[in-house]
């Protein structure tokens, strides 16, 4: 079988470990296309693309932008705050509208749980879940097991360990889902207020003492503390945070052998982890970032290839 | 489905030896001529000729690279495809090229591997090797300078080329 089982990336939960396997193999391949002197190939230039963001975004709409440039297709942008959708547009109306201009593929990033399956089921297009609200996040999950696997090799037998806050997190998520699927051990670490309570029900331990998950670990993956979605006050201060579950260099320094450190941005300097940490020979964040483009190309790649 | 052996291993060798004579010819020393195959089946024959060649003329290294073309096909979407590998660790800017592949049939692959191969420069001279040549099934208009053997046969018929590498014996085989 050389393609996917489905025909939209919603998430990770509803892929085969085949397909995960099959997104990381095609990455490979265009790592190195994006190496090359010149790092464009021709493979969508028949395809229209909507970037649609409801929801802010730096890193993750540059890297699918770049991503749909490298594989020639072309690109629309689309912006909740200066839409229609503030005139009180629907979500189904805005996509058809946008979809009656002759687009074949939608990259949406939504605030809502569920915004991209909803919509997989009422347009005809393929759809790209570029992360809805604290539910999925499935390229970056994806990017994140690639990176892993550069330094790592095959994942099966490894452990990796979530740090921060979980609750709000779909990068989580995604990540427990893609990880365990690959074979490898998760287990998660924050202040309990931030682990939901159903995360031993995913196969997950919790671990609440960072320096004993990081001395189990070969990766961890710190989360940022997303404090623009919490509305209630889950713990008493960003000092007190980073005290006890940010990452310094002492304690990196202090553990048995080398870890990987990895954080899917953007980072807190300071609050996760320090900055020297973040700049350390350990980490492995700018790798995330380029490998980003590559994974989203194949990803855009395998899907367009459906018929 | 019937299958006819046309070329067996002695008449294989024969074959690559000319082929590599035929380049000298023209290249002499190779200094500024690379050779680069066409994944996934090309890259056989081409590593043969480089490694025949380096033997043939005492030289240490030829260059060869393996090219994939996945990404500019013109038939992405018509059927599955899986990418391969691209493996170019040098520039051809300014180089004489000679492009391998197995088989040369509708010409379309080759057209491909001219697109992909300008992602590595601008080639002063490009040529295309193969081994078995499809005659009158093109459709488009391209034409090898180098052939190990020509062959008439019918779109419905298949040609096989297998390696010493890969499959344990050097032949070509006419499936129809």
């Amino acid at each position: 079988m050389s393609h996917l089982s489905v025909n939209h990336l919603l998430g990770i939960k509803n892929i085969t470990k085949r397909d995960i396997e099959l997104i990381l193999s095609t990455a490979g391949n265009f790592k190195e296309v994006i190496n090359r002197p010149i790092k464009k190939v021709p493979s969508l230039r028949d395809i229209t693309v909507a970037n649609l963001f409801f929801e802010n975004s730096t890193r993750t709409r540059l890297s699918f932008e770049l991503a749909q440039k490298r594989l020639s297709a072309d690109v629309i942008n689309f912006s909740a705050s200066n839409s229609s959708v503030k005139k009180g547009e629907t979500l189904v109306d805005t996509v058809n509208n946008i979809l009656a201009m002759k687009v074949d593929m939608v990259v949406m990033r939504h605030s809502s749980p569920g915004a991209a399956v909803f919509l997989s089921k009422r347009v005809k297009a393929k759809i790209v879940n570029a992360g809805d609200g604290a539910h999925e996040h499935p390229t970056q999950a994806l990017l994140d097991a690639f990176s892993m696997q550069e330094k790592l090799g095959d994942l099966k037998g490894r452990k990796v360990v979530i740090v921060g806050d979980i609750l709000h997190s779909r990068v989580a998520l995604s990540n427990i889902f893609c990880l365990q699927k690959l074979g490898a051990k998760v287990k998660v670490c924050g202040p309990l207020t931030l682990i939901p309570k159903y995360i031993t029900s995913l196969g997950v331990e919790v671990e609440p003492d960072l320096r004993k998950a990081l001395e189990w670990c070969d990766v961890a993956n710190m989360l940022r503390i997303q404090l623009e979605r919490q509305d209630i006050k889950y713990f008493p201060s960003l000092r007190e945070y980073s005290m006890l579950y940010g990452l310094d260099k002492t304690l990196l320094d202090s553990l048995s052998k080398k870890i990987i450190i990895m954080h899917p941005g953007p980072i807190n300097r300071g609050v996760e982890i320090t900055s020297d940490v973040a700049d350390s020979s350990q980490s492995i964040i700018l790798d995330q970032v380029e490998n980003g483009v590559a994974v989203r190309m194949a990803v855009m790649f395998l899907l367009a290839g459906r018929q | 489905m019937s299958a006819k052996i046309i070329l067996d291993s002695k008449q294989f060798e024969i074959t690559i030896l000319r082929l590599c004579h035929q380049l000298i010819e023209q290249h002499n020393h190779f200094t500024d001529s690379v050779i680069i195959g066409l994944q996934p089946r090309g890259i056989y024959l081409a590593h043969r000729i480089q490694k025949e060649l380096e033997k043939i003329l005492k030289l240490k290294k030829i260059h060869c690279g393996d090219l994939d073309i996945t990404f500019y096909r013109d038939d992405f979407r018509k059927k599955e495809l899986i990418p391969n590998r691209t493996n170019i660790d040098f520039i051809i800017e300014d180089k004489n090229v000679i492009l391998v592949d197995d088989v040369l049939f509708t010409g379309r692959t080759i057209r491909a591997g001219l697109d992909a191969m300008q992602a590595f420069g601008r080639p002063k001279d490009v040529e295309l090797l193969v081994l078995v040549d499809r005659r009158f099934s093109r459709h488009v208009p391209i034409q090898a300078k180098y052939v190990g053997m020509t062959i008439d046969s019918i779109e419905s018929q298949n040609v096989r080329v297998e390696w010493k590498e890969t499959e344990g014996k050097d032949k070509i085989t006419l499936l129809s």
